[in-house]
C-alpha cells in the first residue's frame, strides 16, 4: 500500500510540472507584459511614466529576462516563500486575494460532491434493484435531464422562481452580518445554510451520471452467481444486495472523484458568477478581463492543483476500498 | 447434416422468422445498424428534431421576422406579444395587439400595456428585412411578419436595445448549432490521429499520449479555456473569434475521442483479417483506412455525436461569461449574456428562453448520440 501511494505521488509530480507550464503560458499569452499593463492602467488616470521608470520597474519584475528565467523565477517564489506574485489591480500580493475564495470554492466543490453521493447512491440502487419500473424510467429521464443542463441555467432558473414567488433571491454564501466578519462558529453554521443550494444546483451533472454509473454496475453484479447463492442460501434480500453487490458497485463512485472534481470546479466558476458567491470564479473573471495576468495564472494553477491532489487522494481511497487495484 | 436432429423435440418457432433471420444474415453493417437504430424511440425523435433545427439555421433569414440588429428604442423591453386568430369575415386572420408604453412617474421605468384597440396583422410570405437567401439569392420575402413590416410584433418579447429576440434566436441557432460541428471536426481530426498513433503503434508513444490525454482531463477545463479566451486581442474580428474559439474548445474535447479510437485500435489490432491484411503485404495506411477504419466508423459517429453537446454548452457558457462570442455576432449564449444577473431576469424573464433553445439540441443530440452507441456494433445482442 505504502508503495503504491508514493508510486502514485511520484507520478503527479510531472502532471503538476506540466499544470504550473500552462498556468505560466496564460500569463504571458496577452501581447505586451506586466509593466505595459501597469503603466497603461496609470497612464488611464492621468500620470506619465517616463521611459526610465518602466525600464526601471521592467528590471524590477525581471521582466526583461529570458522566458525560461522569468519562469523559474515564479515558481522559485511560489515553491519557497509562497509568492505568487502580484496582482497589479488591486496592488497586492495575489497570495493575499486568493486563499479565501480558494478554500470556499474547495468547501463548495467538497459539499457537492458529498450531496452528489447521498442522492446519487440510494436512487442508484433503486434504479437497478427495481430496473424498468416507473420510477426507474423517471429517473432516468431526470438523468438525462441533469446532464444535459448546465448548473448556470439551473440556478438562473431558479432564482427566477425565488423572485417570482418569494420576492427575494438567495445570493452569496453569507448573511449580511458575516460577510466581513472574522472565521467563527456562528459563521461556519451561517455558511453551511448558504452553501447547500450552490452546492446541490453544482452537483446535479455529476448525480445524474453518478446514478447511471451505479445502476449499470449493480445491475451487472447482481446477476452474478454469488447473489444467487446467497439467496438460496436465505439471506435477507437487502443483505444480498446490501452486503456484497452494493459495495462492489461502489468503485465508481469513489473513482469517478477523479473527473468529477475537475467539472464541478470548473462549473462553480460559472455558477459563481450567477449566484453572485465569493469563490474563485468572479475573481478569475475579472482578472481575466482585466488581463490581470498573474492573478488569473495563480488561481488557474492553485485550482488545478486541487484537482490533481483531490483526483490522488480519490485514487488512494479507491485503492483502500478494492485491493485489486493496486496490483494493475 | 443438421437434418439428422431428433424430430420429437417440438419447435415452437415457425417460418416467419427465419425468414427474418435470413434477412438479417445478408444484411449489410449500415443495414443492421439501422434497424438497431430504429428501435430506440426518443433517438428517432431527437434526430427528427436535430433536423428541424438545423434547417432553422440553414433558412435562419427566412424564417427571422426582424433583422436580428435592429434597434428600436421605442420598445426596450417590450414582453411577448401573444399571438390571437380571428378568421371571421372581414377579420385580420392571424394577429397580435399593439402595445402602448406608458413611463411609470415614481420608478421613471417604461412600462408596457397590451392595447387590444389596435390589432397588427400577421401575414405569411410577407416582405421584410433585405437578406441572402442561402447566400446566394437576394430577397426579402419571409415565412412570417406583420403585414406593416414597420410595426411592432414581438413574439418572444424584445431584449434592452429592442431588438426582436425571436428573430435573434433563430439566427443565433446558425452559430451555436454550427461551432459544435466545427468543434469536433477539428477534435476529430485530433483525436483520430493521436489516438491511432497510440493504439497502433503502442509502447513509449502511447505512453506519452496517455499521459497528455490524462493530464488534460485532470484540470479543470473552464479555467484553461478562460484564460485562452481572454488571451484573445479584442480587435479581432467575428470570423477569427469563432476560428479561434473552436479551436481552444477541441483542444480539449479531442481527448475523449482519442480514448475511443485507441479503444478500437487497440481491440481490432489482434483480429485475424488484420493480421491477413498484414500478412498479405499490405501498406499500414492501407491496413489502417482500408481495413480497420471502418470497422468502427458507427463508433466514431456514436462518439462525435457524443461530443457535440459539450461543446455547444461550452460556447454557450464561454460566450455567457462575455469571454466567447461577441456582439454583433449572435449566438444562444451571447443572448444570454443579456441574462446575466437576476435585475434583468426580474424585469424580462423571457431573456431566458433561448436557454431553452440550448437545453432542447442538448438533449436531442445526447438521445441521438445514445441511441447511435446502442447501434454502433449491431452484432452483440
Amino acid at each position: 500500500m505504502r508503495s503504491y501511494i508514493l508510486r502514485r505521488i511520484l507520478a503527479m509530480i510531472p502532471t503538476l510540472f506540466l499544470a504550473s507550464i500552462v498556468a505560466f503560458v496564460i500569463i504571458q499569452l496577452p501581447p505586451g507584459d506586466f509593466a505595459t499593463a501597469y503603466v497603461a492602467g496609470l497612464a488611464a488616470n492621468g500620470d506619465i511614466v517616463s521611459q526610465e521608470a518602466l525600464e526601471s520597474l521592467r528590471a524590477d519584475y525581471g521582466l526583461n529576462e529570458p522566458v525560461a528565467v522569468q519562469y523559474f523565477k515564479w515558481m522559485g517564489g511560489i515553491l519557497t516563500r509562497g509568492d505568487y506574485g502580484i496582482s497589479f489591480e488591486h496592488r497586492e500580493p495575489v497570495s493575499a486575494l486568493i486563499w479565501e475564495r480558494i478554500w470556499l470554492t474547495m468547501w463548495l466543490s467538497l459539499v457537492s460532491v458529498l450531496l452528489t453521493w447521498l442522492i446519487a447512491f440510494p436512487i442508484g440502487i433503486y434504479s437497478a434493484v427495481r430496473q424498468y419500473s416507473a420510477g426507474d424510467y423517471i429517473f432516468t429521464l431526470i438523468g438525462f435531464f441533469g446532464v444535459s443542463i448546465p448548473a448556470f441555467l439551473v440556478a438562473l432558473v431558479l432564482m427566477y422562481l425565488q423572485f417570482k414567488y418569494f420576492g427575494k433571491v438567495a445570493s452569496g454564501l453569507f448573511s449580511d452580518e458575516f460577510v466581513a466578519a472574522a472565521w467563527s462558529w456562528a459563521r461556519i453554521q451561517d455558511l453551511l445554510a448558504h452553501l447547500w443550494l450552490p452546492a446541490l444546483i453544482l452537483g446535479l451533472g455529476g448525480t445524474a451520471e453518478l446514478i447511471r454509473i451505479l445502476r449499470a454496475n449493480l445491475l451487472d453484479e447482481l446477476r452474478k452467481p454469488y447473489v444467487i447463492t446467497a439467496r438460496a442460501k436465505g439471506l435477507p434480500e437487502w443483505k444480498a444486495i446490501l452486503k456484497y453487490p452494493v459495495r462492489m458497485a461502489l468503485n465508481p463512485f469513489v473513482s469517478t472523484l477523479g473527473w468529477i472534481l475537475p467539472s464541478l470546479i470548473s462549473g462553480s466558476i460559472i455558477l459563481s458568477q450567477v449566484m453572485n458567491l465569493p469563490t474563485t470564479g468572479p475573481l478569475l473573471l475579472r482578472s481575466l478581463q482585466s488581463q490581470d495576468m498573474y492573478l488569473a495564472g495563480s488561481m488557474i494553477l492553485v485550482l488545478s492543483v486541487a484537482t490533481v491532489i483531490g483526483t490522488l487522494v480519490s485514487d488512494i481511497l479507491l485503492a483502500l476500498l478494492d485491493p485489486r487495484i493496486r496490483y494493475q | 447434416m443438421t437434418t439428422e436432429a431428433p424430430q420429437s423435440i417440438p419447435t415452437p418457432r415457425v417460418e416467419a422468422p427465419r425468414e427474418v433471420e435470413a434477412q438479417v444474415f445478408v444484411a449489410p453493417q449500415w443495414k443492421l445498424v439501422w434497424w438497431k437504430f430504429r428501435k430506440h424511440k426518443m433517438a428517432m425523435v431527437s434526430g427528427v428534431i436535430l433536423i428541424l433545427i438545423y434547417l432553422v439555421a440553414l433558412f435562419a433569414d427566412f424564417l427571422a421576422p426582424f433583422d436580428p440588429g435592429l434597434t428600436n428604442s421605442t420598445y426596450l423591453y417590450v414582453p411577448p406579444q401573444s399571438i390571437h386568430a380571428d378568421f371571421g369575415e372581414g377579420k385580420p386572420g392571424v394577429y397580435v395587439y399593439g402595445v402602448t408604453s406608458t413611463v411609470d412617474p415614481v420608478a421613471l421605468r417604461r412600462e408596457f400595456t397590451i392595447d387590444p384597440s389596435q390589432v397588427i396583422p400577421l401575414k405569411f410570405w410577407g416582405r421584410g428585412w433585405e437578406y441572402k437567401l442561402l447566400g446566394i439569392f437576394k430577397t426579402n420575402l419571409h415565412l412570417f411578419g406583420p403585414a406593416d413590416p414597420a410595426q411592432p410584433a414581438y413574439l418572444l418579447g424584445a431584449d434592452r436595445l429592442g431588438r426582436d429576440l425571436l428573430s435573434r434566436m433563430i439566427m443565433g441557432t446558425r452559430i451555436s448549432m454550427s461551432i459544435g460541428l466545427v468543434g469536433v471536426f477539428f477534435s476529430l481530426v485530433l483525436g483520430i490521429f493521436l489516438g491511432g498513433i497510440s493504439g497502433y503503434y503502442g509502447g513509449s508513444w502511447d505512453q506519452l499520449i496517455q499521459r497528455l490525454i490524462d493530464f488534460l482531463r485532470s484540470i479543470p477545463s473552464i479555467p484553461l479555456w478562460m484564460g485562452l479566451a481572454a488571451a484573445m486581442p479584442l480587435q479581432w474580428p467575428a470570423q477569427r473569434v469563432y476560428f479561434a474559439i473552436t479551436v481552444i474548445l477541441s483542444l480539449i474535447g479531442w481527448t475523449s475521442l482519442a480514448r475511443v479510437v485507441r479503444g478500437r485500435f487497440l481491440s481490432l489490432r489482434e483480429e485475424d483479417f488484420v493480421t491477413a491484411a498484414r500478412l498479405d503485404g499490405a501498406s499500414q495506411p492501407r491496413i489502417i483506412f482500408r481495413h480497420m477504419l471502418p470497422a468502427f466508423t458507427s463508433h466514431i459517429i456514436a462518439s462525435i455525436t457524443l461530443a457535440i453537446p459539450g461543446m455547444i454548452l461550452s460556447e454557450t457558457s464561454l460566450s455567457f461569461l462575455g469571454l466567447g462570442l461577441r456582439e454583433p455576432v449572435v449566438s444562444w449564449g451571447v443572448l444570454l449574456q443579456d441574462a446575466q444577473d437576476i435585475r434583468s431576469i426580474a424585469t424580462a424573464p423571457w431573456l431566458l428562453i433561448p436557454a431553452i433553445a440550448v437545453v432542447v439540441s442538448v438533449l436531442a443530440l445526447n438521445f441521438l448520440g445514445d441511441g447511435l452507441r446502442d447501434a454502433a456494433d449491431p452484432y452483440t445482442r
